[in-house]
């Protein structure tokens, strides 16, 4: 059980002219076993929040801490066992090249397991899909079954932390569904805390306990799932958010 | 296998089926698939064809040459296509011509082996280490690239075959390094594209080094293009051990190799044309014969075709 805590992020990509601050000053705290929201537009900087965490981006400053473990530049491998990260896109975050046994099973080696084909059984089960799979490649996968598969490595090390990156923004809109319900199941089986970015806010209210509203880098408010149900943001820009999230509507055109 | 596992299955269809049992069989039907790519592919298997006569004739060079490549016959030289006994003709010498077109097959195997194994390899280690690594690696590596790209291949070459004394070994010593700046390049650069993706991330994310990363991962997605342009290019190394041999600094007299058979017919070119002709139509074929193949297992290997391992 690890609680994530940081402070005062600041995230920037290039040097002088050509700097570009993507995070400016993000301060936030999801305790142990919660479930916590970024939501923002595209460009506000919530992936690259996610991305700085697992060291992927060397550029920030400010505090990160995981459990008792303060980041640093460089993350211990005991890091990578604790936290682990799904990314947007399944059909870029598999090797085309490698089965899915391979995947898992190298996974499993890094970390140091013993009883491989065990756990890649195990792994399979638990995000629904069967020993048919394991020695498929990802082009013979569809969008939903690769992004189970990416859950499963992520779920190989035993990690109590699971950062999601628009786990199901690339997935048609029945398979989102089955992908979040396996997400939200696992969290429980597993009692992982998850810090998941979303742009789409049904989703972080079927998700999340709590969320952080981004934009153009700086978190401007954070808020309950209750206060978002209830539609009780306290900045413009939430309410503008919310307001949006219900698509397109014919009579506020007439009321406004 | 099969008859244990799936008694009713044919071979067919435990190859091409959608959900392998097992590491092996995984493999097999990937590279099924793979095969039933380059067979649909005419031109390929054209060239496939004759790269395999090419082998065998090579193998069985003792038996199918009519004679000795090497004996001479004073009173038949020159001789034309279709004299008797000679098929091809003879040489200035009175050598049979085919015998020697079957001989120099060896040395034309030999040369292409050993600068397939050579200069894929170093420029792979190069472009990829410099590609994922960055920084100042990256421009050390690629300025020696630069340096040697800076030259012309055969120009490059007769500079290490003159420094290194003529001869096979040095011809094939200097082709290779001449022919590993284009596979350097070609491996920084779908290393470039590489190393940022997602599955990348996703490995680092385990904790994988940076040796494992470039080895395991990197590697398998470059390899498919390089054979590609290895298989093309062969028909160029051909030619250069060909042009080395042609100016007397590769294979030496009386080594029936194909390049040095052309220079030898260059002086009687007008007279006795089939002396030089005949090597040249051997080079000609095989080299067609590397281009078509590597043509089709561009359709096969192509990563972003989706991936038949």
């Amino acid at each position: 059980m690890s609680n994530i805590h940081i402070e005062n992020l600041n995230v920037w990509f290039g040097e002088h002219e050509e700097r570009v601050d993507a995070v400016k000053g993000a301060t936030f705290d999801v305790p142990s076993g919660a479930s916590f929201g970024l939501v923002g537009e595209s460009g506000s900087g919530k992936s690259t929040i996610l991305r700085a965490m697992v060291g992927l981006v060397p550029t920030w400053s400010g505090n990160m801490s995981v459990g008792e473990l303060e980041l640093g530049k460089k993350r211990p491998k005991a890091f990578y066992k604790d936290v682990q990260m799904v990314f947007q896109d399944p059909y870029a975050s598999l090797h085309p090249r490698h089965s899915v046994d391979q995947m898992l099973g190298e996974t499993l080696s890094l970390h140091g397991f013993k009883d491989i084909d065990n756990r890649i059984m195990q792994l399979l089960d638990d995000v629904g899909l069967g020993p048919a799979f394991r020695f498929r490649y990802p082009h013979q996968l569809s969008g939903g079954q690769r992004q189970r598969v990416a859950i499963a490595r992520a779920l190989a090390p035993k990690p109590t932390v699971i950062l999601l990156d628009e786990p199901t923004s690339a997935l048609d809109v029945s398979v989102q569904a089955e992908v979040l319900n396996l997400l939200a199941d696992l969290r429980e089986e597993h009692k992982l805390t998850y810090l998941m970015v979303s742009h789409n806010l049904a989703v972080v209210a079927h998700m999340c306990d709590a969320t952080a509203v981004m934009k153009n880098g700086e978190i401007v408010e954070v808020m309950t799932v209750e206060d978002m149900r209830a539609m009780k943001p306290k900045h413009p820009y939430t309410k503008h958010l919310l307001d949006s999230s219900f698509g397109y509507r014919p009579d506020a055109e007439q009321s406004a | 296998m099969m008859e244990t596992d799936m008694p009713k299955q044919t071979l067919r269809e435990w190859l091409l089926t959608d959900t392998p049992t097992s590491r092996r069989h995984a493999r097999y039907a990937a590279a099924y698939s793979g095969w039933l790519t380059l067979r649909a592919n005419t031109m390929a298997m054209v060239g496939l064809g004759i790269l395999l006569l090419l082998l065998i004739i090579a193998a069985l060079a003792d038996l199918l040459s009519p004679m000795d490549p090497f004996v001479q016959n004073l009173g038949g030289r020159l001789q034309p296509i279709g004299t008797d006994g000679h098929i091809l003709g003879t040489d200035s010498l009175g050598r049979d011509l085919l015998s020697r077109v079957i001989y120099g097959s060896r040395i034309t195997l030999y040369i292409v082996a050993l600068v397939a194994l050579i200069a894929p390899i170093v420029g792979l280690l190069v472009g990829t280490v410099a590609g994922y690594t960055g920084g100042i690696v990256d421009a050390v590596l690629m300025r020696i690239t630069d340096i040697f790209l800076a030259f012309p291949r055969l120009v490059l070459a007769l500079a290490f075959v003159a420094a290194l004394g003529a001869g096979i070994e040095n011809a094939v010593l200097a082709i290779s390094l001449t022919a590993w700046p284009p596979y350097a390049r070609i491996a920084r650069a779908e290393t470039l594209t590489i190393r940022n993706s997602d599955y990348i991330a996703a490995i680092k994310l385990q904790g994988a080094g940076a040796l494992r990363i470039i080895t395991k991962h990197i590697w398998p997605l470059c390899i498919s293009s390089l054979i590609v342009r290895v298989t093309l290019d062969m028909a160029g190394v051909i030619l250069a051990a060909a042009g080395l041999g042609f100016l007397g600094l590769g294979a030496q007299p009386p080594s029936p190799e194909w390049g040095a058979m052309i220079s030898e017919g260059r002086k009687f070119i007008l007279d006795h044309w089939w002396v030089a002709t005949v090597p040249g139509l051997a080079i000609f074929t095989v080299s067609l014969g590397f281009n078509l193949l590597g043509d089709g297992l561009r359709d096969v290997l192509d990563p972003k075709e989706g991936g038949h391992s």
